[in-house]
């Protein structure tokens, strides 16, 4: 996909992050991210990964650089950004319609349009069947769909997904893959994906940026051409193949620097 | 179900060798009565006295349910207070370390001056000596939010009421809970040690405690024991009754109030 002109959806401008007097978590990282662009980010342990989302959604500043999403600061933009952590985070005493109400309910969303979406949302993930069943009786794919449908029930236009979908079994993991493909068809929002898993990264991104660690730091980036859409066809395609080569071996290069 | 019969069975069975083994050492030690009275002095005692021990049982068990109600409510409160910042915890926790500490005996014959004998005092022992476990659990659940659900709250602008009623108080529930089953158990034996010292405003008439010490003075060893076992039926009550509240109040989603015969 070619970069969509104009203001970038995320402007990262010579950021470091260090906590305390440590070694920099991230040392001076610059990228920009395209409305509607898929980025995947990877890397070993320790490379920073998910402080780049912390970063993104003004959860943690920096300590050097600067950072812009769709020109404003990570704060003054958090209205349209939604986050999806590794575990479901979901509300363990409220079902699965009431937890993806949660955001409308915090954002103070009448009651009459809160019902509405919630009911659309369910439709959307497939899970209308279980709209009121408590988190701990849904399998570990079913309360990730609860956590990504609360985390599009705002509508945002930016979406940070930290290893989403890590402690999953592989064929929940493919299927969650496709489902994410398809919904950010319908929806169209940019999506930061952080990953552990190299399959995923190539499947779901237009771009993938390889961090190295100590400290944090960009090794590599990779543009993905695989023709769209992409089913599960394309897993087995020999492009596929040679992104998945490639990325790995860029992954070793990180680490035996 | 099957577990619950069998473990009923077997307390039954228990019980029943008790009372054999008390039976055998009274024809064995050839025991006076008013040191050791038989199983049937003791069912007569309480046939005989039925409606004074109900009486005695009755005050208690007012005096606790009142001084466990004012723990879980004020409690709750001073945790909310705890779960503040760290440096308030680090202020304020030595002093319910010496709610725990303070021997309520020591205490007890103060409160009696100061507030006089009677059900009033009593309670007031059974909600100071069961406040600190419901404050030191409640704490605990309000503090030990995932970081994670805190981020999502913030990501969407909640205030801080919404953080502390839609998060940090649903969540610290099971934990109150933890607390308020330690601390019903306290506040039965509170009341009871209370009424040893403030028991009663009025001669012959109290609650367990002060009942116990005015037969013991009497000689009338079958009505104490009476007494003794009223006074575990009423902590067992309390026992069941809190999980009972928190089966009901947990079960749907909360894992460990799914199976408490597991506990």
């Amino acid at each position: 996909m070619t970069p969509a002109p104009g203001v970038p959806e995320i402007e990262f401008r010579g950021v470091s992050k260090k906590y305390g007097s440590g070694q920099a978590v991230l040392d001076s990282v610059n990228l920009n991210v395209s409305k509607k662009e898929f980025v995947s980010v990877i890397g070993p342990s320790g490379c920073g990964k998910s402080t780049i989302l912390k970063l993104i959604s003004g959860l943690t500043a920096p300590t050097a650089g600067s950072i812009l999403v769709d020109g404003r600061t990570p704060k003054d933009a958090r209205e349209t950004i939604s986050y999806v952590f590794q575990d479901a985070t979901l509300l363990p005493w409220r079902t699965v319609r009431d937890n993806i109400g949660l955001s409308l309910e915090l954002e103070k969303v009448p009651n009459g349009a809160r019902e509405s979406k919630i009911a659309s949302l369910l439709e959307l993930v497939g899970l209308s069947h279980v709209s009121k069943a408590y988190p701990r009786e849904l399998s570990g794919g079913m309360r990730m769909r609860v956590s990504i449908a609360r985390a599009l029930a705002t509508n945002p236009r930016l979406l940070l997904l930290d290893e989403p979908f890590a402690a999953l079994d592989e064929m929940s993991r493919d299927r969650l893959n496709e489902e994410i493909l398809r919904l950010r068809a319908e929806q169209e929002w940019t999506a930061v994906f952080v990953t552990h898993s190299v399959t995923e990264a190539v499947f779901l991104a237009d771009r993938i940026v390889v961090l190295a660690p100590n400290p944090g730091r960009i090794h590599s980036v990779f543009s993905v051409d695989l023709p769209s859409p992409r089913t599960s066809a394309v897993r087995t395609s020999a492009r596929f193949d040679a992104l998945v080569a490639s990325i790995s071996h860029a992954l070793r290069e990180t680490l035996a620097e | 179900m099957k577990t619950h019969a069998m473990s009923a069975i077997n307390a039954l069975a228990v019980f029943f060798a008790l009372v054999a083994l008390w039976q055998i050492i009274l024809w064995v030690f050839h025991v006076p009565p008013f040191m050791l009275p038989s199983p049937w002095a003791v069912t007569q005692a309480v046939g005989r006295r039925f409606p004074s021990l109900l009486n005695s049982l009755a005050i208690t068990a007012e005096e606790s349910a009142g001084g466990l109600a004012a723990s879980v409510i004020i409690g709750t409160l001073m945790a909310l207070v705890f779960a503040q910042s760290r440096w308030v915890r680090k202020m304020l926790y030595p002093y319910t370390l010496l709610l725990q500490t303070v021997p309520i005996i020591a205490i007890a014959p103060l409160i009696l001056m100061w507030v006089g004998a009677g059900m009033g005092a009593v309670t007031l022992i059974a909600f100071i000596i069961s406040l600190a476990p419901i404050i030191a659990n409640t704490t605990q659940g309000l503090i030990s939010v995932d970081e994670n659900l805190v981020n999502l709250f913030v990501m969407h602008n909640a205030s801080r009421g919404q953080l502390l009623f839609k998060l940090r108080l649903p969540h610290a529930v099971p934990s109150l809970f933890v607390g308020i089953r330690i601390a019903s158990g306290i506040a039965v034996i509170g009341a009871i040690t209370g009424e040893l010292y403030a028991g009663s405003s009025r001669v012959g008439e109290g609650g367990l405690g002060y009942s116990i010490l005015y037969a013991s003075s009497q000689l009338q060893t079958d009505y104490l024991f009476a007494l003794v076992f009223a006074a575990t039926v009423l902590g067992f009550s309390f026992f069941f009754i809190v999980m009972f509240l928190e089966w009901y109040f947990l079960h749907r989603w909360h894992e460990s109030a799914r199976a408490p015969e597991t506990e």
